[in-house]
């Protein structure tokens, strides 16, 4: 019975508490939090129990309302979407037992709403993952980015106007997706994924059919922020509050990955949508522009949430690389890196937050190294979570990068092994920045003196409380684990995703 | 007589844990300093005794094997102490022993701080050498090499004045992008062969690549290891790294570090690719052109030099292009000269970087030019110091010239003058750079040193123990640790040849 619903559970479970919250919270405020928290704990297990199921016994149906699937709605838990939909549980879940105290110095007064809009962003995402039908996605497409700009908006004073351009390219994007569906349903008479699959292939020479295409990939590819559509990314992002930047960036482009996953690679074949136009070629290239483009901004962010987020558009350059290869093994490295950008990005967004409660800003220029005496665990994080991003072993980062560079040798894709390899270089030049700032008393810069001395910067400074210090400190930890379990992933869980199209 | 074969054992795991075990323990000891340095000394002898407890069945033909888990399709993280990982383990292992006493004499005499980060580092440092030194693939080799370049930074820069600072970000850059270069060329041997793994005599499907791909591929191997093994022109961070603390110096700057190098370029020649693939490609003249001319080049920087410690450094370049040298030269007496010249330098360079340590602590003197008369003041000291400097130079009895011996022997068997000459030069340049600072310090007259004397027993007891064992592994190579035996197993193996 409840193998049968498996696919809804999840969104439901974000659902119906989105729903509840307002209606309690105004009575009793301090029921948002626990609320929220009792729903995300509560999608862990039934997650993981999808993503064991289906491994298992093989892909989910069901069909809304009973109306068999090309007329109805179907949803479908297949082990890509099953996968995802547990990362989102986990991840959500740490940061919402960080943002307890990060709200409530950040927005005390805006508790419900922000709760509920989690939830609300949380059912979005993962009605995405679970959804089988092209037109329902774009409606939960709508609900988690609209859930996503009152995210952005509650922060500080930039926010609005960070929130209002996201807002607008977030609603072109859409737009974009939508005309394709369109152009998609014109052409095959159906919206339901896998019956588009079925006729693409007698109609892919249709003009319209490709403009759909292209359509629903630049939407898609502007959610995703993949560059050169980025740009609402870093102002978003970094004025967003904490705790909402830690959940959109580790999360929210990692849903538009799947969406393109699921479009080029499951509706679309790709093997034969690149004899007709080189998508995932140019997917590549672009991805390649992100990588160099997104670390050298990184380079020169003063700030370490926007420094983060340009180094978002590179780490989703990867992504992008590991797709448009279109290799196997390219496959594999993009999946991993979803998770494992999604794990470290959260990590250091989770640090990022410590920083700003504990000292009230995050700027890396005002950082030194009495930081690391005072902070000595959010530090250590820090180090492990930058060491994942650069890619060293035995972290997670190493291993998603290692698929990438077997994926790009096994397409003989040379450029791109030497571009993965490069980034991965760039990374260490902007962390060692920071990390050096952060452990060493003598750096060079213009306010160097200033700090040495004693000038501003609080001194009496603790470690961020407990709540705050276990979700950062377990996904260091993680990074750890999987880095040395990610075999065992790949093998188990990731390979049975690998589309039909690429072996 | 030269197959191998492999029984499980969790020794060689076990080996390396136990000083990763020792980090937290010497973490929450930061406050009792003498229970902190008691750690240390454990773990550095229980992972001696650990290594030294593999000799035996190695010397027999019997290798201990850890298999860990897969990680990657086909790869499992896999620990092999085969007769050439047991070779490099004692040697690391055995003279981190003499290190940990020296150390604790230093960083107490120069009361330095951070001494918690500065033990801990250490430690991490060994588990990541003795990685290297047992990894049975490429990609564990791989994952503990970087490791290793990760754990040496908090030591490169444990000054933190800007020079040292100055020193790490060079350190890194050099190797973080041998790093990225060894993992690229490994991921294109896995797609080309097939397998990672480690097999004396090389593998076999290189001989079916095409000769570019072969060449490309070594030299990205090259590059890789290189970096560490400090093969002209990547060397430049080698003498820059001295800003580190002398004892740092003495262990990482001459033995783990750079002998991972020299190591890997070891493991990569004869165990990847193979002397067979070696010859046919032309690939060891250059390695021997490399190694000849950074021989030449680092002796006469080493010259320009007044600082003592980057004077040592560039001799270390010269030196570690001797086992690269002896890797190139593809015959059985040449290995076994590099595969001594492994052993052999480290005690004795170990030894000079101690004297230098204890003149610093002493005498705070950094400086050639202000030695006149430390030899009177210091004199086990400078004794230590000039039979370790005229056995680089190769004079016999002192390890050095078993080394040398075994090289020219090697080179005379491949019929080739030039690695004669070069040998020789570099003796006498040798001899040129060290007998001066000897001259200054027992000839020469200065009122500097009048109110000094020795260094405390921490420091003086293991740098004349170093400087006897070199004295000892010249008259019986074979001694103890049987690094002369193992030496002739490795060469055996690799070379396919019954009795060298």
């Amino acid at each position: 019975m409840i193998e049968a619903n498996l696919p809804l559970l999840v969104p439901l479970t974000f659902l119906i508490p989105a729903l509840l919250i307002p209606l309690i919270g105004l009575r009793v405020p301090g029921a948002a939090y626990p609320l929220a928290l009792a729903a995300v704990a509560a999608s862990i297990p039934i997650a993981g129990f999808g993503l064991f199921r289906v491994i298992a016994g093989g892909p989910v149906s069901y069909t809304l309302g009973g109306w068999e699937a090309p007329i109805g709605i179907e949803f479908v838990l297949d082990p890509l979407a099953s996968f995802l939909t547990l990362l989102v549980s986990v991840v959500s879940c740490l940061v919402l037992i960080h943002a307890r105290h990060v709200v409530s110095v950040e927005h005390p007064d805006k508790r419900v709403p922000y709760y509920s809009l989690v939830l609300l962003l949380l059912a979005g995402f993962c009605g995405i993952m679970a959804t089988g039908d092209l037109f329902n996605l774009y409606v939960f497409l709508e609900i988690s980015s609209l859930a996503g700009y009152g995210l952005v908006a509650i922060g500080d004073k930039r926010s609005p106007v960070a929130a209002y351009r996201y807002l607008i390219l977030g609603s072109v994007g859409t737009g974009f997706y939508l005309l394709g569906t369109g152009f998609i349903y014109v052409m095959s008479g159906s919206l339901n994924m896998a019956d588009v699959a079925r006729i693409l292939p007698h109609i892919l020479d249709q003009p319209p059919v490709l403009a759909g295409l292209i359509l629903m990939v630049t939407g898609i590819g502007l959610k995703t922020a993949l560059f050169p559509l980025h740009f609402w990314l870093p102002d978003a992002y970094s004025s967003a509050p904490s705790s909402s930047s830690a959940l959109l960036a580790p999360l929210g482009t990692k849903v538009g990955a799947y969406v393109l996953i699921r479009i080029l690679f499951f509706v679309f074949d790709p093997g034969a949508l690149e004899q007709r136009v080189p998508i995932t070629s140019v997917i590549a290239w672009l991805s390649v522009g992100g990588v160099l483009y997104g670390s050298l901004m990184a380079l020169a962010q003063q700030e370490l949430k926007r420094m983060l987020a340009y180094s978002s558009v590179a780490q989703i350059g990867y992504i992008g690389l590991g797709l448009g290869m279109a290799t196997p093994l390219g496959f594999v490295g993009a999946v991993l890196h979803i998770l494992n950008h999604a794990l470290m990005k959260a990590a250091l967004f989770l640090v990022a937050g410590n920083l700003r409660v504990q000292l009230g800003h995050s700027d890396i220029a005002a950082m030194d190294h009495r930081l690391s005496r005072q902070m000595p665990w959010s530090m250590a994080a820090l180090v492990v979570g930058a060491l994942s991003m650069i890619g060293l072993p035995p972290t997670a980062g190493f291993f998603s990068k290692w698929y990438l560079v077997l994926g790009g040798i096994q397409g003989s894709h040379w450029v791109f092994v030497a571009v993965i390899l490069l980034g991965g270089l760039l990374n260490t030049l902007y962390f060692f920045r920071v990390i050096e700032r952060v452990y060493l008393p003598f750096w060079r810069g213009p306010s160097g003196r200033a700090a040495a001395n004693g000038g501003p910067g609080v001194v009496e400074n603790r470690e961020a409380r407990f709540s705050m210090l276990a979700p950062t400190l377990i996904l260091a930890a993680a990074l750890l684990v999987l880095g040395l379990t990610s075999s065992f992933l790949v093998n188990r869980v990731i390979h049975p995703m690998i589309p039909a199209g690429l072996l | 007589m030269n197959d191998l074969s492999t029984y499980p054992s969790a020794v060689p795991l076990l080996a390396i844990l136990v000083s990763a075990a020792s980090v937290p323990l010497i973490g929450i000891s930061a406050r009792r300093p003498n229970l902190r340095e008691f750690w240390t000394l454990l773990a550095a002898g229980a992972k001696f005794a650990l290594v030294l407890s593999l000799l035996p069945s190695v010397l027999a033909n019997q290798v201990a094997e850890t298999r860990l888990f897969q990680v990657s399709p086909g790869i499992d993280l896999t620990l092999r102490a085969d007769p050439f990982g047991v070779f490099f383990a004692l040697i690391a292992s055995g003279l981190w022993i003499l290190t940990s006493f020296y150390s604790i004499g230093y960083v107490r005499g120069l009361k330095e701080k951070h001494q918690t980060r500065y033990f801990a580092s250490f430690a991490l440092c060994l588990s990541a050498t003795l990685g290297v030194a047992f990894a049975a693939n490429l990609l564990t080799f791989i994952i503990f090499f970087e490791i290793l370049t990760i754990a040496t930074y908090p030591l490169v820069i444990h000054k933190q004045t800007p020079e040292a600072i100055a020193a790490g970000r060079k350190y890194l850059a050099f190797t973080l992008t041998a790093g990225v270069v060894l993992v690229a060329a490994m991921a294109a041997v896995l797609q080309l062969t097939g397998t990672l793994d480690f097999q004396p005599g090389g593998l076999r499907a290189f001989r079916d690549l095409s000769p570019v791909a072969v060449k490309i591929l070594f030299g990205m191997f090259l590059a890789g290891v290189g970096v560490k093994a400090a093969i002209m022109p990547l060397h430049a961070w080698l003498p820059a790294a001295m800003a580190a603390p002398t004892p740092v110096s003495a262990l990482l700057h001459a033995v783990a570090v750079v002998k991972s190098g020299v190591f890997g370029v070891v493991r990569v020649t004869d165990f990847l690719f193979g002397p067979e693939t070696l010859s046919r490609f032309g690939l060891n003249e250059v390695m021997l052109w490399l190694a000849g001319s950074t021989i030449l080049l680092a002796s006469c920087l080493a010259f320009a030099e007044d600082n003592l410690k980057r004077r040592l450094a560039y001799s270390t370049v010269g030196h570690l292009s001797y086992v690269v040298l002896g890797a190139g030269l593809l015959s059985p007496s040449g290995l076994i000269g590099g595969l001594m010249h492994i052993a052999n330098h480290a005690t004795m360079k170990i030894v000079l970087f101690f004297c230098a340590g204890a003149i610093y602590v002493n005498a705070h003197k950094e400086k050639i030019s202000e030695l006149d008369g430390i030899g009177r003041a210091m004199p086990w000291t400078m004794g230590a110091f000039a039979l370790a400097s005229l056995g680089l130079a190769g004079v016999p009895p002192v390890s050095g010239f078993v080394s040398k011996w075994y090289l020219g022997l090697g080179a005379l068997e491949g019929g080739s003058v030039a690695v004669v000459t070069v040998l020789l030069v570099s003796g006498l340049l040798n001899a040129g750079y060290f007998v001066p600072i000897v001259y200054r310090a027992f000839f020469k007259q200065s009122e500097n040193f009048n109110s000094i004397g020795e260094a405390s027993a921490w420091m003086v007891v293991p740098l004349i123990l170093a400087a006897g064992l070199s004295l000892l592994l010249g008259l019986m190579p074979d001694l103890f640790f049987h690094f002369f035996s193992l030496a002739k197993q490795i060469a055996a193996q690799v070379l396919e040849v019954s009795n060298p």
